[in-house]
């Protein structure tokens, strides 16, 4: 039974450690950057422990509830900030903690000898903190306050080497994009105050988690105080925000351009933990949204949308983290499309799954930056040689999130698949059938890059890395001959990514090549997570039989009857059983595109070395490559045309017109009306404040008199 | 014929312009160099008047049933010409918030003027002057008292901007005094006309504002509904509201940097106290009535500002629109009160008050950090500026915390106003509100680019290389009210309610008056 003063050390910890970092170590101790890392990381093993205290306690099911904290009182309703410690808290828990301190480890490595390095940690356990806040919020205003912080540190990571443009550009961009989704999280708290007279009156408050599920239930269980058209639009409100934060089509656009931050950063935040808020909120939510139909219909469809979309963006970057970066929007639709289908537990299982492996890829990226100096995939090739254990571990967390049997990630998506087939008996029969075909195309398509990635990174001849990088960029001036090389069809696609190759190289860190394994520290966390990637499927969740004294589904059952109770219900949660069928069509389907994309990029059609860079064969699909290389040509239309072309030089310059010409103009106008009429008069012109006075007290008394005769 | 006297208020009120006075004393120059003793005492008054008003604000007895008004200053003051004005100083809840800001933010003006060199001496006379006079109209409860405060103020600012301003600096300082004085003939006229109002023959707001008020509608010498307009022109035109907002651009970019910081941090807020201390509370009626005026000035305040903020070039400018934008905040808080049907609470309200207060010390800040940004780098053109946050990274923290609580981040001071506002004016005005919350996008916008623009990616390059490669971060009495306002920021960010429930004592009262009536 952990107390609360412990739950709350899990988050107050790393918040510590921020405190300290930014006020004590970097203004006086900076000589000694690795003060920060000690903070941090010291800060973070403590509260991993006690993440798993805590996970243990309800898993015996100690279902503490702890007092709240008042902290600000309204008209009508109170604010209070709380722990909700239930089974989906204390995964999400345990997930954070443990991820963040293996993370931070191999920063110690990857981040060595940045001026910055003190700072990094610093954010580093802001993030971390406000991630754990965001979990353990027990008030919707509260997880509201730390779902923005959780933002703002994301900003101050991605633009963490401030100097380089993109990074700056990338960051600004993932804030604002997020917050268009949190306009509507904002203005479904705004609603629920609207209720809070409702809420009062049946013992509610309109703020409390647990209370708005009630108030959420049908009236014979106590609720219908948010029920019909307005829930719909509240979840829909909530799940905007959601969308935002997981990069779910359209607020997608940002979680690519993230790459640009430090690569730890990209395998903590924007792969394994944040952008997985976006699910937690969904799930923290479900019993609202399970009172919906409309709004589980836009969930699951929105999500498998994503799915396949973000995955066929994924098949032609050419660096090596957008890869990985579609990927993840990929995988985040899978998860929420589950909980749209209500497969509740398969999502929340993958989120812990693709934590794992999604991780450990990323700073599998990281390390062969380390040792190529680039992120750009057509200037590696044939590291499996010079760095074997990076090879190794890259490989089983790239066959897990292909979802071979038996790695972690086919246990979860299988699950997924699972639900998606046996549907929501509330969604149109329709709509289940092509969330089903759209995530088994989507795991296709998930084989095809993750062998096209690992082709192209670990296999053929070494093609330069950074170097041969830096001299075709140079050679072109300014990438244009270089793209030339490869033919006219280059052109376009690559203008973009030029330009972001030379931001990595710019200001990079470990600029050059150095073919060799990285150290220790960076290679050891990723070992653990190696580890985690292979078996975690099976661990945390047997199929058949107890495993390890684990009982059989036992995480998805733990957090499924963490959703029975939190909707009132008591008992255990049906669960579907392993379906062998279904497992032989997604392996058949994954099969299926890693066979091809073996055929494609393992034989010399994939990686002809002549001329330094591969060829890309995918360019034989003409307008379809270019189509998805342009990304569908959404930030073209949201950057170029919405906001650059239609909002600011034109809806912005008109009203800024409008404000100097006319609304300002008519001022001066006036003025200069009243100049000319004063010197007509008189002398009234006199640019002295006394006379301007008197004259307006003249009027005044002026205005009076006619009052008082009038009335 | 004195009835009461703390005294306290007094000297929080007097001792800036006893100061002002006493420096004119000072020997100007000392061996043909400015004298510094100069800048020393105004230090020194700034100092001891912001420990007056911190005791203001910590003596505020915030006890269930303490006396509403404290620390009352009360003498007859013009008793036998017919006028019965009264020397009346107070403050309630409302102000004593108020009164503490002001000292804060006087105190950084003050040590923003460091390297003034321009006539030292005038130069703080006119400053400290003009703490007086707006400390005057936050805690004066008589209407003609507070006239003549609200006039005071007028004058110091005229003086710091066509002086010691920049650009178009005349022109500005004018169009400032212009818009203002307008205002102000409106509301000379709404105050004379309640005074005369039979049975009233009072400027007491205390008493007119309390139970059983005289200004009825049946008493009341002309409409209360033109009262309610006449006296909303002078507050709007100080807030300001759109369509009156341009002077504040102008007087933004050509005043010296204290000037804006006190124009932005205190001056607007006088605005937005009038409308509640005398709007809201002397016509709750109307206020009701007309709320949703308030509501869709607001909303298009907020979200036009915003959209022309994002234009702009000049840094100073650029905060400047982003004043217009939330003070748009605070009419939409106060349009909650058009909830009707007796359903008030005071969360709108409270939202209103607490902008006046977190606007104010985060415009002061920004100010703060643009000045330093200027006097570094002489020049505030964004498009010349650029990776800023490399040469100093302390006025660049200080920048992006400012700008992260204008933009609402929750944990600063910014947030709580915003949530406050929205909740309060959502119940009352569902949709309008809603179109508001966009603008928390577009703050993000405009503060996330400039900050993009002015302070990361590379520092910019002429012909002959690299600029700013000499720029230094701030010094120590530069860095001090920067930090000074950034724990106030995070103070209130995270724990409010050492503000709210202090507006709240005095709100309430209004609240209920709303909902009975």
């Amino acid at each position: 039974m952990v107390t609360e003063a412990a739950v709350w050390a899990i988050f107050l910890l790393p918040l510590g450690s921020f405190v300290l970092i930014a006020l004590v170590i970097r203004p006086f101790l900076n000589r000694w950057p690795l003060l920060a890392a000690v903070s941090t990381i010291g800060a973070l093993t403590a509260a991993t422990v006690l993440a798993a205290l805590t996970l243990r306690s309800v898993i015996l099911g100690h279902t503490a509830v702890f007092p709240t904290w008042e902290w600000l009182s309204l008209g009508g309703a109170t604010i209070e900030m709380g722990l909700l410690v239930d089974p989906l808290t204390a995964v999400m828990l345990v997930v954070v903690t443990s991820i963040s301190l293996l993370i931070q480890i191999y920063s110690v490595g990857y981040m060595q000898g940045d001026p910055g390095f003190a700072r990094y940690f610093a954010y580093m356990s802001l993030f971390t903190a406000s991630m754990l806040g965001l979990a353990l919020s027990s008030n919707i205003v509260q997880l509201y306050a730390f779902w923005e912080l959780v933002g703002v540190s994301s900003y101050l990571l991605i633009g963490f080497w401030h100097e380089r443009p993109l990074a700056a550009a990338a960051a600004k961009k993932a804030f604002i994009i997020t917050r268009i989704g949190d306009v509507g999280f904002l203005i479904a708290i705004l609603y629920l105050f609207l209720k809070a007279d409702d809420f009062a009156a049946a013992g509610l408050n309109a703020f409390h988690i647990p209370d708005i599920w009630q108030a959420a239930q049908p009236l014979a269980a106590g609720g219908a105080i948010l029920a019909g058209g307005a829930l719909t639009w509240m979840a829909l409100g909530i799940f905007a925000g959601a969308a935002g934060k997981s990069g779910q089509f359209p607020l997608h656009a940002w979680l690519p351009d993230a790459m640009e931050g430090p690569t730890p950063v990209s395998a903590l935040i924007h792969a394994a933990t944040m952008v997985a808020a976006g699910v937690f909120l969904v799930a923290r939510f479900y019993p609202v949204f399970q009172q919906s139909d409309n709004a589980m219909a836009v969930v699951a469809l929105v999500g498998a949308f994503t799915a396949v979309m973000a995955a066929t963006m994924g098949l032609v970057m050419n660096d090596i983290k957008r890869v990985m970066a579609y990927s993840t929007v990929s995988q985040l639709g899978y998860m929420m499309a589950a909980l749209g289908m209500g497969a509740f537990a398969p999502a929340i299982f993958h989120l812990v799954t693709h934590a794992i492996f999604k991780a450990l890829l990323f700073l599998g990226a990281g390390s062969v930056n380390h040792a190529s100096g680039t992120f750009d995939m057509r200037y590696m090739g044939g590291l499996r040689r010079y760095m074997p254990a990076t090879y190794l571990l890259v490989v089983i967390a790239a066959l897990s999130l292909i979802g071979i049997i038996p790695l972690a990630g086919f246990w979860s998506k299988d699950e997924i698949l699972l639900g998606a087939w046996d549907g929501n008996s509330h969604l149109a029969v329709w709509m289940n059938r092509a969330t089903f075909i759209s995530l088994l195309a989507g795991v296709a398509l998930t084989a095809f890059y993750t062998v096209r990635m690992v082709m192209l990174t670990f296999y053929g001849q070494f093609r330069g890395g950074i170097e041969q990088e830096s001299a075709d960029a140079g050679a072109g001036g300014a990438g244009e001959e270089a793209a030339a090389v490869h033919g006219p069809a280059a052109h376009g696609p690559e203008e973009g990514e030029g330009e972001s190759h030379q931001g990595h190289s710019a200001g990079g860190h470990s600029g050059g090549v150095h073919l060799a394994e990285s150290p220790l520290v960076m290679v050891a966390p990723m070992a653990v997570l190696g580890v985690g990637a292979v078996v975690a499927g099976y661990v945390i969740n047997p199929q058949w039989i107890d495993f390890l004294g684990v009982p059989v589904h036992w995480i998805t059952g733990f957090v499924a009857d963490g959703l029975l109770a939190a909707t009132g219900g008591e008992g255990h949660a049906e669960l579907p059983e392993f379906n062998w069928a279904i497992a032989g069509i997604s392996t058949a389907a994954a099969v299926g595109g890693a066979v091809l994309g073996l055929a494609v990029y393992g034989t010399r059609l994939g990686r002809p070395e002549q001329d330094g860079r591969a060829r890309e064969p995918l360019r034989l699909l003409g307008p379809v490559y270019t189509l998805l290389s342009q990304k569908y040509y959404v930030d073209a239309l949201y950057e170029g045309l919405i906001v650059r072309r239609g909002f600011y030089r034109i809806f912005a310059g008109l009203m800024n017109w409008l404000d100097r010409r006319i609304v300002d103009g008519a001022v001066d106008l006036a003025g200069w009306f009243f100049r000319n009429l004063g010197s007509a008069v008189g002398r009234l012109q006199t640019g002295q404040t006394q006379a301007y006075a008197t004259a307006v007290a003249l009027g005044a008394l002026l205005i009076i008199l006619g009052f008082l005769l009038a009335s | 014929m004195v009835t009461e006297f703390n005294g306290l208020l007094t000297a929080t009120v007097f001792l800036p312009a006893a100061g002002a006075v006493l420096l004119l004393l000072l020997p100007g120059t000392r061996d043909g160099k400015p004298n510094r003793a100069v800048r020393g005492a105004a230090v020194a008054v700034a100092v001891a008047d912001l420990v007056l008003a911190l005791l203001v604000f910590a003596l505020f007895d915030r006890g269930e049933d303490a006396a509403r008004f404290q620390f009352v200053d009360q003498f007859a003051w013009i008793p036998d010409v017919g006028l019965k004005a009264s020397y009346l100083l107070a403050v309630d809840g409302l102000s004593a918030p108020l009164v503490a800001l002001t000292g804060l933010l006087g105190l950084c003006a003050v040590l923003a003027s460091w390297h003034i060199g321009l006539r030292v001496k005038e130069y703080f006379f006119w400053l400290l002057l003009l703490q007086s006079a707006v400390m005057g109209v936050f805690t004066s409860l008589d209407l003609l008292l507070f006239f003549l405060f609200w006039e005071l103020e007028l004058l110091p600012m005229y003086m710091l901007i066509s002086i010691w301003g920049s650009g178009r600096k005349e022109y500005s300082a004018m169009k400032f005094l212009i818009f203002t004085i307008l205002g102000s003939a409106f509301m000379l006229v709404a105050i004379v006309a309640v005074f005369l109002t039979p049975d009233v023959g009072t400027f007491n707001l205390i008493e007119l504002s309390g139970a059983g008020a005289a200004l009825t509608a049946a008493a009341a010498l002309i409409p209360l509904a033109w009262l309610f307009w006449l006296f909303f022109a002078a507050f709007a035109v100080k807030l300001p509201t759109w369509p009156l907002h341009t002077w504040l651009p102008d007087a933004h970019t050509d005043a010296p940097t204290a000037a804006s910081v006190m124009l932005a941090g205190v001056l607007l807020k006088m605005g937005g106290y009038g409308l509640l201390r005398v709007n809201v509370g002397l016509f709750p009626n109307q206020a009701e009535q007309f709320a949703w005026v308030l509501v869709v000035l607001g909303v298009v305040s907020v979200l036009y500002g915003a959209v022309v903020t994002m234009r702009q070039t000049d840094l100073k400018r650029l905060i400047a629109y982003s004043s217009v934008s939330h003070m748009g905040l605070v009419l939409l808080g106060i349009g909650s009160v058009g909830v009707g049907g007796g359903g008030l609470t005071v969360t709108g309200l409270s939202g209103a008050a607490m902008q006046l207060f977190t606007h104010g010390t985060i415009t002061g800040l920004l100010f703060l950090a643009v000045g330093l940004v200027y006097e570094k780098a002489h020049t505030r053109y964004i498009p010349d500026l650029g990776g800023l946050a490399g040469r100093m990274p302390f006025v660049a923290a200080a920048m992006l915390i400012a700008g992260l609580a204008s933009l609402g981040l929750p944990g600063l001071s910014g947030f709580v106003s915003e949530l406050l506002v929205f909740l309060g004016a959502f119940r009352a005005y569902g949709w309008p509100t809603a179109l508001a919350v966009v603008g928390i996008v577009l703050a993000a916008g405009y503060i996330l680019w400039m900050m993009e623009r002015a302070f990361f990616g590379p520092r910019p390059s002429t012909g002959s290389g690299e600029r700013f490669t000499d720029l230094t971060d701030a010094t120590l009495v530069e860095a001090a009210p920067l930090a000074l306002m950034v724990v106030c920021i995070i103070g209130v960010g995270v724990y409010p309610a050492l503000l709210t429930d202090v507006f709240d004592s005095a709100l309430e009262p209004m609240i209920k008056a709303i909902n009975g009536g």
